[in-house]
């Protein structure tokens, strides 16, 4: 064996996108690893967000030999998060085996925390400021913080500042019983009090989605996850933690007439005549889990030999009104989609793939609807006809949320991951670049949208 | 997996009690440090007369190694080791000077020392004065190992095809049995041929720019064995099932090697590895076939799923996984692959509960012997080691009462540890040690059951 660690191979020559602004290079993803997703106070009910930050990226840098490797940065979040996490990126890159002299930071955007850390680590490779970079987040239900209550945290705050033993004592009386309780942690929307799921209900009852809709959205996950987990789809893309070694919250065996049976758990104070549709099986489940991305150079993967299964094209940020009831929470990415679209001279016939966040099943098909609907497309929109139409068959085909589970900020490396290599087992199928649109709706009216493109 | 008894007759008070009652002492082994000497003192070179230009040449090297070689038992030295050379002998009385020099200095021989012997092996057409003789040092050396003490252990080179005393196969051996990295090999006859080696820059790193795969590297001896490549220079792809992957990546990092996700009883087991190394690393160059699964029943009450399971990950695999490496699926496979199998001493002497586990290791071995000629042609070698008892997560499972009797059945009284096992597989997958080919090096300290 004369010649080891051959120079750049063929494959990672390719002309950077035609489309981007001059001076802008190409992002591609390497690969992806996360821990398997877990249902809130299973297996994972005492890991840290720490701990499963660190063993996401401990099998990302073990799959693509990192060690010791200082990368451009690592940038993640968590969306529900301990103040003694101010730093809960950079210190999991202190307890990983990556260089120590790799940077990182935190970022934070609800659902859309683990994309939108993707989208900045591209655009840096993308710019020449770094080389390489990890994308990622995550998530913990069962070790989220309990706060204190606001009469005892400012009774606690005015007796640390108070400089003599009466002051202190003044500060202490302020406290009332009702401030001994604790602030468990909330997602509730702050400006309109209500959660997510009741948000979502008023959308799909404006939407008119069925019951049987979602259920078959949901079934239809659970199928898909299973399959890819039994064809061996997650072999490279998931690292086991804590014993755990596939997704707790699959259900292989779920089935229309056990999901049709759930109770509806959203939407019980819909005024007449709507109908509460969305249930537990077809709403998805709080989530503890932790996924990375791993975004270089395309020199920088083929000095290394790493393979390459994609590059990140091009994403798009939106935001709705939803405090004033003009648009569903959850509908942002029906409009950051069009715009990705416009910019990048695609419709929706051009991808092979559509990964859409199920943060409920009627989300999905609320985001269909609202693209299939010439008035919504041409009064919310902006546009002259409807967008168009998503080709099922190329839905979330190896599962998504419902299935999987979603610790907010992880779902997006978990996508993201899942579609590179979607693309890249197309592309090496039919010999033609193949192409993935990827659509996260988050809390606070926001989403995140991105496409993927095999190299 | 701490063998507490071996401690406790090695130190202070329960030192002394032991030595008074007359109990078995186990020594603490030597093992392996980069940078400790070779030996733990002198090297005395002894021989029959007809052998000492064998023996002459072999001091040479040894004195190349820098180390402290005599010719002459003497009284004043603490004996590090003693090589008896009996290359040329031709009837069994030719050896009993050197048989009986070897044995004056034995109560000298200082804790950890080595006992090595340097012979050829009987062959079709020889005299049958000379087959004896040549023979004979097989049963004479298994039964000094037994006679040693302290650590020290005995083995044996058994030249084949008319390799050269000082070939580098034979001096690789050599050296390994001299070292410490032999540590729990004892009683061992090694059979070494004629090759084609080149010696390694650094005897220390004899791997040093080589690509290796471990299978089942998650954890136990898997680990040890990934470790220890890496030590010796290697690039290491760490290879376990997808549900394995948590100490997978674990031991990828440890060693900066890469993790591969992988049922090695997948059909295209064999393909993805070699992908993975090329693509990955530019090559591959050494192949342990370490996985293997224990699904203990007596044979009257085994369920298909536990004998078949067994037979899938510890023979099967190896054999698909083998034909894809050599090219025996119609690919091209890869030249010059060093191949080491686990085998057991479950598959040499048998063990109650295992007749599908020794089924397995036994044919391992038997693949592995006839594997050698096939990948002998490719410029390559198979091997296989033999694991006795081995203190391990595994075997700290055992009952107290059974583990204390099954580690102390053998010459060195204790249970080996996994570093061990992975040391006799770098010397197997080590260039120098082309000569070695088709064996099975047992790494048991001389277990009393089976050869």
């Amino acid at each position: 064996m004369a010649t080891r660690k051959p120079s750049g191979t063929s494959r990672n020559t390719r002309e950077a996108n035609p489309s981007a602004p001059a001076g802008v290079r190409d992002a591609v993803i390497v690969g992806g690893n996360r821990i398997p997703f877990s249902r809130a106070g299973k297996k994972y009910a005492d890991a840290s967000n720490q701990e499963m930050f660190t063993a996401a990226l401990e099998g990302l840098v073990a799959r693509y030999g990192l060690q010791g490797e200082r990368l451009g940065e690592v940038v993640g979040g968590a969306v529900l998060k301990h103040s003694r996490d101010f730093n809960l990126v950079r210190e999991s890159v202190l307890g990983s085996s990556l260089s120590p002299q790799t940077p990182a930071f935190d970022l934070q955007q609800a659902c859309a925390t683990g994309l939108e850390a993707a989208i900045t680590v591209a655009n840096k490779i993308r710019l020449g400021q770094i080389e390489s970079g990890v994308a990622g987040g995550s998530d913990t239900i069962s070790d989220a913080p309990v706060a204190v209550s606001e009469g005892l945290r400012r009774a606690l705050l005015d007796a640390s500042h108070a400089k003599t033993l009466q002051a202190r004592l003044k500060a202490f009386a302020k406290i009332r019983p009702a401030d001994l309780k604790p602030l468990t942690p909330a997602t509730d929307e702050p400006r309109t009090g209500l959660s997510m799921g009741e948000h979502q209900a008023v959308t799909t009852a404006r939407w008119g989605i069925s019951r049987a809709a979602q259920d078959e959205v949901a079934l239809a996950s659970h199928q898909h996850l299973a399959a890819a987990w039994d064809a061996g789809f997650f072999d490279d893309l998931v690292t086991p933690f804590r014993g755990l070694t596939r997704d707790d919250n699959l259900r292989a065996d779920t089935s229309l007439e056990k999901l049709a049976k759930l109770k509806p758990v959203f939407g019980r104070g819909l005024a007449e005549p709507a109908e509460p549709t969305m249930t537990a099986g077809n709403s998805t489940p709080l989530t503890d889990g932790a996924s990375t991305v791993l975004l270089s150079s395309a020199a920088w993967a083929a000095e290394r030999d790493l393979p390459v299964l994609a590059r990140l094209v091009d994403a798009e940020t939106a935001a709705v009104d939803f405090v004033h009831g003009h648009d569903g929470l959850l509908m942002a990415p029906v409009h950051a989609v069009p715009r990705l679209l416009a910019r990048n001279g695609l419709t929706l016939g051009d991808f092979d793939f559509f990964e859409i966040h199920e943060a409920f099943a009627s989300t999905v098909l609320t985001t269909l609807a609202a693209w299939e609907d010439a008035d919504y497309c041409k009064a919310e929109l902006g546009l002259e006809a409807p967008l168009g139409s998503v080709d099922r068959e190329k839905l979330n085909v190896n599962g998504s949320s419902l299935a999987a589970g979603h610790p907010f900020a992880a779902t997006g490396g978990r996508i993201l991951a899942t579609a590179a290599k979607l693309v890249a087992a197309k592309a090496a199928e039919t010999g033609r670049p193949a192409r993935a649109l990827i659509s996260i709706c988050a809390a606070g009216g926001l989403g995140a949208t991105a496409v993927v493109e095999s190299v | 997996m701490t063998d507490s008894y071996t401690k406790a007759v090695n130190s202070g008070f329960t030192k002394t009690l032991a030595k008074k009652l007359g109990l078995p002492r186990p020594a603490i082994l030597r093992r392996f440090r980069a940078g400790d000497p070779l030996t733990v003192g002198p090297v005395l070179v002894v021989s029959d007369d007809a052998s000492t230009g064998d023996a002459d040449r072999i001091a040479q090297v040894l004195l190349g190694w820098g180390l402290d070689v005599r010719r002459q038992p003497s009284d004043d030295a603490r004996w590090g080791a003693v090589l008896l050379v009996l290359t040329e002998t031709r009837r069994p009385t030719d050896v009993s000077a050197a048989v009986l020099a070897t044995g004056s200095v034995l109560r000298r021989l200082a804790t950890n020392g080595r006992v090595v012997t340097v012979s050829r092996a009987a062959a079709d057409g020889d005299a049958p004065a000379l087959a004896a003789a040549r023979n004979g040092v097989d049963g004479f050396l298994r039964s000094l190992a037994k006679e040693l003490r302290a650590g020290a252990t005995g083995n044996g080179i058994v030249l084949t095809g008319g390799a050269a005393v000082d070939s580098t196969s034979v001096l690789a051996t050599l050296r390994f049995f001299l070292s410490a990295r032999s540590a729990y090999v004892d009683g061992q006859l090694l059979p070494v041929g004629p090759a084609d080696a080149a010696a390694p820059a650094d005897w220390d790193r004899p791997l040093a720019g080589k690509v290796a795969v471990v299978t089942g590297a998650a954890r136990g001896i898997g680990a040890a064995i990934a470790k220890t490549l890496a030590r010796d220079g290697a690039t290491v792809v760490c290879v376990d099932v997808p549900a394995a992957g948590e100490g997978l990546a674990r031991t990828a990092n440890a060693v900066g090697g890469t993790a591969l996700q992988l049922d090695v009883t997948s059909d295209d087991a064999g393909r993805r590895i070699l992908e993975h190394a090329r693509t990955r690393h530019g090559g591959l160059d050494v192949v342990v076939h370490n996985a293997g699964i224990l699904r203990d029943k007596l044979l009257a009450n085994m369920k298909p799923a536990q004998w078949d399971a067994v037979i899938a990950v510890n023979l099967e695999a190896q054999l698909r996984i083998n034909d894809q490496l050599l090219g025996r699926d119609g690919g091209e496979g890869v030249d010059g692959l060093r191949l080491v199998s686990l085998a057991s001493t479950s598959g040499i002497a048998g063990n109650k509960g295992q007749t599908n586990y020794g089924y397995s290791k036994a044919g391992v071995i038997g693949h592995t012997r006839a594997t050698a000629p096939l990948v002998a042609a490719r410029g390559g070698t198979a091997n296989a080691v033999a694991p006795g008892f081995i203190e391990t997560e595994m075997t700290a499972s055992i009952p107290f009462a059974t583990r204390e009797v099954a580690r102390r059945l053998n010459s060195l009284q204790q249970g080996g540890r996994p570093v061990d096992v992975a040391e006799a597989i770098v010397f197997l997958a080590s260039p120098a040690s082309a000569g070695v080919n088709g064996q099975v090096l047992r790494v048991c300290g001389q277990n009393l059951v089976g050869r």
